[in-house]
């Protein structure tokens, strides 16, 4: 069964053929390392590409599962001589075979409908994550896991329910509001909000501001910013990624900052490259190039900056686990390690693999949830061998998934941001 | 064609479901290596297990299908293309250290095992494996015992057979045999070393013992930067006659440079000709002088710049352009053909010169990197496999430079086997007799051509042979070779 072949466009083709197909990126693919197998590693995927685009094979079904188990950490660009833009590929193959592929499985359209009915809108939202709140206060979450009800009613919704993340606190909200510096003020940055990680862990967000402020920053938060789009991205919903990506370079540039600061790795690294994705938009093209260029990950902008070294004492052994995003997509691998080893009394030990993926992944976590569970699974032996109490992650999708693993091995690990841990550091000091 | 389909279900009830790949898209990531042949295996299955392959093996050899072993497929000769269809064994699900003795300096590994990880885990004993070729990251040390893999340190050190004692095996009926051992000899023949470099036609390893050295106590690692290749090969040619014998000496042109430097930053300089990565180890005091002396050397043939690296960071970085380089030749063409036939070292000049009008006769770059310190060429000619007129050129080109090899006095191949991409040129170092002799070795291990057929002897279309030339030309006419 081949069709006509789908048309990617010249510029794909060009990344394409620049795989020579030496099998460098082999060993850096979490999919093939847990399998062993070409058909899920980096030069696999692209000689599918290849295939389909000269027509060989259709983008059946049995080619597209190969694709979208693609976790899309992007390990293998690490790691390639030839400096195929592998992002990219994977990025423009899922978007096209998305766009033919009708909607069946329950968590395809459960995804679905959250990223494109109620991610892009901070209200429904937090509706999601108010009654997830509510829910995990009142008990029912205990009610629930402790008679397994759920499991045999429908085991994909308490597959949903178990991955769901704990909500920590009162959300974070993008109001416009302004947190003046602390001290002398050395720059005024905006922070991207975003949209689960406001939700989801509103105190940590604060603290990421007091942090900024600590560090001699004017911080604003503007309203009218929208989610960065990168999980739209991700699942080939390219044009509602391009919607949001034009609204905050209006936002952001309107705002007058020395830089706009992300706090989750996955929505730097997006927002960096929104002169990718807006490249041949005749109006947002050329500005977005200037604009990817402000943008800061918070761990990269405080080294840099550079920050205020904490005295107040932690006494903690953590390992530090590499966001996907940040170590592979930013190739921000020191920064994070510097300020953790700045917070007195934390020692920090290195895992195996620090920078093989947790199976987070954006949406992979619900779309591919077996093999998520497989990789995090490997990851959680691999903190347990370092005998940290604590990891310590830059990223909310890595947070949310190693809480998950933590619960699933049901060893006492604690999952914390980074910039928490120095807040908290901070936070001693003022006692002090 | 044999019909594979009914072997499909016996492979599955020997390794499960999940390890036996049949589907026709899937296919598709099998028909390649890192060469430029391909082919499509009729399936793929991944054991887990010695007791596994040996089923496997049993069961297509009783089907009649032919057996491809194959590692990590970043082989250059299409050793792991199943040329003539079949069934491709895989054995990347065998990646387990089984044992590291720091006593005895040795450590027993399943042939999955990735080349490099080998060295990083007997560090913790200030260990490591020798052998290094530049895919060491991610290719297998099955599949280096099958092509009797090399690297730029073998200069010194000598390559994978000279770095293995012995090997677990299973022969094409499914028995599975002992070659070699623990220590260094062991009496009787050396089967070990006639199935190390047999490029899978006599047997597929299971378990390889391994010697591991003692980390040197210094490293020195030395970048020479030349206007000219020539000064460059004179260079190597002075390094040699001074009575020196680093771990490495390696060269590369201004092609390699263009296109690794940007995917490294390896610290080479840009409008060079050619560099020289020298490495000497050993002792710190002998260390130091060598390296002075290379230096020396070097300085005589007005070098643009000559350092050392500072650091262990420096050193690394420096390794990881030369290391980085094939693949990154991917920036400046869609494909590479890498030719890997070695000369008297002293005749590196010349030679290089011929490379350089052979590209220009028939209109294609030709990137330079060699181990220069041994004679053994990569000259890799750039070309895209889309183009048909290409393609056909760079065949043709590729098969010049061989021909020119063996007529100086070398050999077509140094270290990446003949497979598919050089068996037609066989005769031109080896006659009928010769070649009749070594085909006797298949039927000896039982192996009645079912392991992976069609790979190092001529199959159709051969080449006008030059009997013996390039033993002629390194012994002088009329030798008792």
């Amino acid at each position: 069964m081949v069709s006509a072949p789908p048309s990617f466009g010249p510029d794909f083709e060009e990344d394409l053929y620049k795989c020579v197909h030496c099998g460098f990126c082999l060993q850096a693919c979490p999919t093939y390392l847990e399998t062993g197998l070409e058909t899920e590693s980096p030069r696999g995927r692209i000689a599918l590409m290849k295939a389909v685009n000269e027509g060989r094979i259709g983008p059946s079904p049995t080619v597209s599962r190969h694709w979208d188990l693609c976790i899309q950490c992007r390990a293998c660009e690490t790691a390639c001589p030839s400096g195929v833009p592998y992002g990219r590929l994977i990025e423009t193959v899922t978007a096209e075979v998305e766009r033919h592929r009708k909607p069946s499985l329950l968590p395809r359209v459960a995804a679905s409908a959250i990223l494109k009915g109620v991610l892009p809108h901070q209200g429904r939202l937090g509706l999601l994550t108010g009654g997830l709140r509510l829910y995990q206060r009142l008990g029912i979450q205990r009610a629930v896991r402790g008679t397994r009800a759920l499991r045999v009613l429908s085991r994909r919704l308490a597959d949903l329910e178990e991955s769901a993340p704990a909500v920590s606190g009162a959300p974070f909200r993008a109001g416009g509001q302004v947190i003046p510096a602390r001290g002398e003020r050395r720059a005024r940055v905006a922070l991207l909000s975003g949209c689960v990680m406001p939700l989801v862990n509103g105190p940590e967000m604060r603290a990421v501001a007091r942090v900024l402020s600590r560090n001699g920053c004017e911080v604003v938060v503007p309203k009218e910013q929208v989610c960065c789009g990168a999980i739209h991205s991700h699942v080939g919903d390219l044009d509602t990624a391009r919607k949001m990506a034009r609204r905050n370079v209006d936002v952001f540039e309107a705002a007058g900052v020395d830089a706009v600061v992300t706090a989750s790795a996955g929505c730097g690294a997006r927002m960096k490259e929104y002169d990718e994705l807006l490249q041949g938009d005749e109006e947002y093209g050329a500005r977005s190039a200037g604009f990817a260029h402000v943008v800061k990950d918070v761990h990269e902008f405080l080294a840099e900056l550079p920050f205020v070294p904490p005295t107040g004492r932690l006494d903690r052994r953590v390992t530090y686990q590499d966001s996907c995003h940040l170590v592979n997509a930013q190739r921000i691998t020191e920064a994070p390690r510097q300020l953790l080893r700045s917070i007195p009394g934390l020692e920090l030990v290195e895992m195996d693999g620090a920078s093989r993926c947790c199976g987070a992944g954006g949406a992979y976590a619900i779309t591919q949830r077996a093999f998520s569970l497989r990789l995090l699974d490997s990851k959680m032996s691999a903190v347990e061998e370092t005998d940290a109490g604590t990891v310590a992650t830059a990223n909310p999708g890595c947070l949310i998934q190693l809480q998950l693993g933590a619960r699933r091995s049901g060893k006492p690990v604690q999952v914390r941001y980074i910039t928490d841990l120095l807040d908290e550091s901070y936070g001693k000091e003022s006692l002090a | 064609m044999p019909d594979v389909d009914p072997l499909v279900n016996e492979l599955r009830a020997i390794v499960g479901n999940d390890y036996v790949i049949h589907l026709p898209e899937d296919l598709i990531v099998f028909e390649y290596d890192g060469s430029v042949d391909k082919a499509m295996p009729s399936a793929v299955v991944l054991p887990g297990s010695t007791a596994e392959v040996s089923e496997v093996v049993s069961a297509a050899s009783r089907a009649g299908v032919p057996i491809v072993a194959r590692g990590a497929g970043t082989g250059l000769s299409g050793g792991a293309v199943a040329e003539q269809g079949g069934l491709v064994v895989a054995l990347t699900r065998m990646k387990r250290i089984l044992e590291i003795d720091p006593a005895d300096h040795l450590a027993v590994v399943e042939p999955g095992v990735v080349n490099l990880d080998i060295s990083t885990a007997a560090a913790e004993y200030g260990l490591y494996f020798a052998p290094d070729p530049s895919s060491q990251r991610a290719c297998t040390i099955g599949g280096n015992v099958a092509e009797n893999s090399g690297g730029p340190h073998c200069l010194a050190y000598g390559v994978t057979t000279n770095h293995v004692l012995g090997m677990e095996v299973v022969l094409a009926d499914g028995s599975i045999a002992w070659l070699g051992g623990r220590t260094r000899e062991t009496p009787g023949y050396d089967l070990r070393g006639i199935v190390i470099g047999s490029e899978g036609t006599l047997a597929i390893a299971t378990k390889i013992v391994v010697r591991l050295l003692k980390q040197p106590e210094a490293v020195k690692t030395l970048l020479a930067v030349f206007k000219e290749m020539d000064q460059a090969s004179s260079a190597v040619s002075g390094i040699i006659a001074a009575g020196i014998v680093p771990a490495a000496i390696e060269m590369m042109d201004h092609f390699c440079i263009e296109a690794v430097e940007p995917a490294v930053n390896a610290g080479y300089p840009k409008g060079a000709g050619a560099v020289l990565l020298v490495e000497v180890d050993g002792l710190s005091e002998a260390v130091e002088e060598e390296a002075s002396e290379i230096e020396r050397v070097c300085r005589s043939y007005d070098p643009m710049e000559i350092r050392a690296a500072v650091d262990e960071e420096e050193r690394a970085r420096l390794w990881a352009g030369r290391k980085g380089v094939l693949g990154a030749l991917g920036r400046l063409a869609p494909n590479y053909y890498l030719v890997d036939g070695t000369i008297p070292r002293t005749r590196l000049m010349e030679v290089l010169a011929r490379i350089t009008e052979i590209g220009d006769k028939y209109g294609l770059p030709i990137a330079n990197l060699l181990h220069a310190g041994d004679g053994n060429l990569h000259p890799s000619v750039l070309f895209d496999e889309r183009d048909p007129d290409q393609l056909r050129r760079t065949m043709e080109a590729g098969a010049e430079i061989l021909e020119l090899c063996v007529e100086a006095g070398g050999v077509l191949s140094g270290e990446h086997g003949i497979g598919l991409e050089k068996q037609e040129y066989m005769p031109l170092m080896f006659n009928d007799e010769d070649m009749a002799a070594m085909a006797k070795l298949a039927p000896a291990f039982g192996s009645r051509g079912r392991f992976n057929p069609g790979k190092i002897f001529p199959t159709g279309k051969t080449r006008a042979p030059i009997p013996h030339a390039g033993a002629v030309a390194r012994t002088g006419a009329g030798a008792f070779i």
